[in-house]
């Protein structure tokens, strides 16, 4: 093609300085999957748009997770035992499921992915992160077993579960430098975990800077808020009216809902295509994207503890405000009385010409 | 006294040439699966394996001393792709240790959350994970001579889903490239949309509670339902008749197909979709109200019809031992020693489980894996049978259909088959798909009844819709019963998830979970040898089965056998492992490297 004929605008284009990414996804912790099936539920973006080069900028890029790969076996192991050796680069590592604790038994193991060739002995999923999180562009915990530990990690567990922050350390830096990214969530929300992918593949292509986290390691953009603030029930609570049963539209802060003190932007956002979500819904908060879940939260059924003093104070207030709320409403109710059908004309205009 | 239900090998394996091949992990599956097998390439079969599971969480372990109202929150997270069904049956299990029932609206929304479910699961597995194994570029890969014919056979169905020929099915199916992957893939988003009308989330619901449901019920909700309901419905009209075609060419191309995967009929169905007009969630009434399930349970033994009694299928199920890392229980506490009809209760029924876990290596001679043996105890042949799920939908659809008992307009159970109705859509007219009994239990046998069920499960939710409006518009809007949790009580619930029989037993003590045991489906398929020496499902169906893929040992994927595993749908958080047991091994190879994935 002559220089003539290429469009103005491909020239103008900066192709991505990294040409491809491999992904590699661990889900052999202790979980169930979830946030690999959360995935695929994505739309914004799809896991088509990233894997078919439908957004522009960004390197090619190739999956290799085990819900989602056409090989099989060794064809599939094959990835691993490449970025193990320095040979797949660049690689984002994905973890998800909880790290158990290999350390606290004589034999044996928890989770395992893959067997090793002389032992013949599974190859514990723990051995695959030490030998893999090293050669890392980047290492994301994906949904809350794996950021936190999660249900797995509950008190009276056998298996001595964490979150891969507390496996590697919390002050651990990738090869890059970019410390763990958590996206938490029980599972994950669907877009939240694609919207990050995309954002460290922008970084990988030097079209974004750093990936702003919290303290807890969370993305900002999308666990900087709580469920309240994001929450479409809000305004009963504002008005001290509480739901005592479920089913009702009301707030549930009475009936277990932890909104008001949880990061997550699930209400906001939706489950997917804005559809879903918990409190937003009917469903009390249960803290699933919080570091204390699950034991924190629990029972899930009966009204949080600080959630009393908060609700008996806000009640006198929002007592008062629903009562001249529903006044105004009243007025505002009716329509204005120069709307009739009836001679004269009483909207304030003087007709000259009839 | 137990009898093995396996076909034995046809040979010893002493004097075979077996080449050692394995697979670890098996991919586009729940949880991670590997396959070590003995392949007897002169004979073109599968000599042995075995089954193992490379996860252990301990749910039974920490679930003790908790609220009983944290059950299903907890147990959701068994599965990240059926977790729905898991607190479904949680709280089906609460319901009757606490003594409510849902109102009838909540009912019907926890109904049509899980026919989403089942809408949405089915197609995702059948057409995106599945469906690779029949796709262009793996038929290419294994069996060349059939991609040949395939290009020269015409769909019978090409005027309804408009592919030309059985070739043009294949390459649609190619991952992501594929058009109907991609449609599928879509497909399976609008069904989780519909799911999280229902129960908020997918897919660990937030909306689900014992009692009830917080879904709030208005016009909305169900427009919002309805109107997805019908392009999934329109999407089935498609879809059936794609994979019938399919299907058959398999068949047809490589006589002896039906083979593949094939075990003796030995299926279970635990029910789904309760009818509020007459389950009150009592132990005393389960029988009766069992069989008022819009899918009815069943034990179906080579071909027949054994009960689909649920208070008499869960007094027979029992859980062995045998090559499991767990020390037994037998000196253990009986938590349940009758039920509350006063039969006794067996000290391997799930009620007087105590789950005790030793890690250990990994010995094929002794003790393999993480998955217990579960069995269905028959009293008439005093065997513990190997029942299987099929994955589902074959069970779900052949114990419906012998019990003649299901008739709801859309959908008819006759004693021979399944008449599935479908209305009018946008661009097409009604149909009626017959889903009748086939003659095996075999690979190809569970992945048609996958799609069946589909449409069965649509079809459901349109009546549960007309029934969910009914009591909507009568303006009896209440979603949820309040209940108190007792001190002392048992409860126990059935359902399906996606992939097959569920069932989650609780006993409750000092108002906080004493004893707790869900058994998920994969448990019954993916099981080791037990304390008898009978096989798993999986070990069974493999083992012996033929090998019809073109590649010699160098270039051999294993593709038949990818087939008759995954027909069973897998879905094991908890990995799953099949390995070769004894018998000389002449030669190992395994399978060779490819180049670097595009």
């Amino acid at each position: 093609m002559s220089d003539s004929t290429i469009p103005y605008g491909r020239k103008t284009q900066r192709p991505s300085p990294v040409k491809e990414v491999h992904i590699l996804w661990i889900t052999a912790g202790l979980g169930c999957d979830g946030d690999s099936v959360s995935i695929t539920a994505a739309m914004q973006p799809s896991i088509e748009d990233v894997l078919l080069g439908a957004i522009p900028g960004l390197p090619k890029v190739h999956l290799h997770n085990p819900v989602l790969a056409y090989e099989n076996g060794d064809e599939f192991m094959r990835f691993w035992y490449e970025a193990e050796a320095g040979r797949l680069d660049p690689f984002v590592l994905v973890v998800e499921g909880s790290i158990p604790n290999e350390k606290i038994k004589k034999e044996g193991y928890w989770a395992a992915l893959g067997t090793d060739k002389d032992t013949g002995q599974p190859i514990p999923t723990c051995d695959w992160i030490q030998r893999l999180a090293p050669k890392a562009l980047a290492v994301v915990a994906c949904g809350t077993c794996a950021t936190y530990g999660g249900i797995h990690a509950m008190q009276g567990n056998p298996t001595g579960a964490m979150g891969l922050a507390d496996f590697l350390g919390w002050k651990w830096k990738s090869k890059a430098g970019l410390p763990i990214v958590n996206v938490p969530g029980c599972p994950v929300q669907p877009d939240n975990f694609m919207e990050t992918l995309l954002y460290l593949l922008y970084q990988v292509a030097g079209l974004a800077p750093m990936i702003p986290l919290d303290e807890q390691l969370r993305p900002t953009w999308l666990f900087g808020k709580t469920v309240h603030d994001g929450c479409d029930r809000a305004g009963y609570y504002e008005e001290g009216d509480f739901a005592q049963e479920y089913g009702s539209p009301k707030c549930l802060v009475k009936i277990g809902c932890w909104g008001p003190v949880v990061n997550c932007n699930v209400p906001k956002r939706g489950w997917m295509a804005g559809i879903g979500g918990c409190p937003n819904v009917g469903g009390i908060c249960i803290g699933c994207t919080m570091p204390g879940f699950p034991d924190k939260f629990m029972p899930f059924m009966d009204a949080p503890p600080g959630s009393s003093l908060s609700s008996h104070l806000i009640k006198p207030y929002g007592a008062l405000i629903r009562t001249l709320r529903k006044i105004t409403q009243n007025t505002v109710n009716k329509e204005t009385k120069w709307r009739h059908p009836e001679p004269p004309l009483t909207t304030g205009y003087r007709p000259k010409t009839y | 006294m137990s009898v093995a239900t396996s076909r034995q090998p046809s040979m010893s394996t002493d004097s075979r040439k077996l080449v050692e091949m394995s697979w670890d992990p098996i991919t586009r599956i729940v949880g991670s699966l590997g396959i070590y097998t003995k392949i007897d390439f002169d004979r073109k079969e599968v000599a042995e394996c075995f089954s193992t599971s490379s996860i252990f969480r301990g749910y039974s372990i920490f679930m003790k001393g908790k609220d009983p109202r944290d059950a299903h929150f907890i147990t959701s997270r068994i599965c990240g792709i059926c977790g729905d069904n898991h607190a479904t049956c949680a709280c089906y299990a609460q319901q009757m240790a606490f003594g409510i029932k849902p109102p009838p609206l909540g009912e019907w929304i926890v109904n049509l959350g899980e026919a989403a479910e089942y809408m949405f699961d089915h197609n995702i597995f059948q057409d995106n994970l599945v469906g690779v194994d029949f796709c262009e570029q793996m038929v290419k890969e294994t069996n060349p001579s059939v991609w040949t014919k395939a290009q020269q056979t015409p769909a019978p169905n090409a005027d309804k889903h408009h592919f030309k020929t059985i070739a043009d099915i294949m390459t649609a199916l190619n991952p992501f490239t594929g058009e109907f992957y991609r449609e599928a893939l879509q497909m399976s988003r609008m069904t989780r949309e519909m799911f999280c009308l229902m129960e908020g989330r997918h897919v660990h619901p937030s909306t689900l509670y014992p009692g009830g449901v917080g879904t709030v019920p208005t016009v909305q909700l169900f427009t919002d339902y309805m109107v997805r309901l019908m392009k999934y419905v329109e999407f089935m009209k498609k879809v059936v008749p794609l994979h019938d075609d399919l299907f058959d060419f398999f068949y047809e191309a490589l006589p002896g197909y039906e083979k593949v995967g094939q075990r003796r009929i030995l299926l279970a169905c635990w029910g789904s979709f309760n009818d509020p007009a007459y389950c009150d969630y009592t132990y005393k009434n389960m029988s009766a109200w069992g069989r008022k399930m819009f899918v009815t349970p069943g034990i179906v033994v080579d071909g027949e019809l054994v009960t689909n009694d649920l208070v008499e299928i869960n007094l027979n199920i029992r859980i062995l031992l045998g090559s499991s890392y767990y020390d037994s229980w037998e000196n253990s506490e009986m938590f349940v020693k009758q039920d509350p009809l006063g039969n006794p209760v067996d000290r391997n029924h799930p009620w007087n489980q105590t789950t005790i876990p030793r890690p250990q290596k990994r010995d094929f001679k002794e003790k393999y894996t993480w998955v217990m043996s579960p069995r269905w105890y028959d009293k008439r042949t005093k065997s513990h049978l190997a029942m299987d799920t099929g994955g589902g939908p074959i069970a779900r659809l052949w114990a419906t259909a012998l019990a003649g008992l299901v008739d709801i307009g859309y959908v008819k159970a006759t004693g021979t088959s399944v008449k599935i109705y479908l209305p009018k859509t946008m661009s097409l007219p009604e149909v009626e798909f017959e889903w009748k009994i086939p003659k095996w239990s075999n690979a190809i046998e569970r992945d048609r009844a996958r799609t069946y069920f589909q449409a069965y499960a649509a079809a459901c939710a349109l009546h549960f819709c007309e029934k969910a409006m009914a009591e909507l518009h009568a303006g009896n809007t209440k979603t949820w019963t309040e209940f108190k949790v007792p001190e002392e009580a048992i409860g126990c619930g059935f359902h399906e998830a996606v992939r097959g029989v569920l069932s989650h037993h609780v006993v409750i003590r000092d108002g906080k979970i004493a004893n707790y045991h869900p058994y998920p489906p994969t448990p019954w398929n993916a099981n080791p040898r037990d304390i008898y020496g009978t096989p798993g499902p999986y070990e069974d169906a493999v083992q012996n089965t033929p090998i019809f893929e073109e590649n010699g040992p160098g270039k051999f994927k294993g593709i038949d056998i990818m087939r008759a595993v995954r027909s069973f749908d897998p879905c094991l958080p908890c990995g799953v492992h099949m390995y070769l047991g004894k018998g000389k091994t002449l030669e190992t190879r395994h399978v060779p490297m490819f180049g670097a994935h595009g």
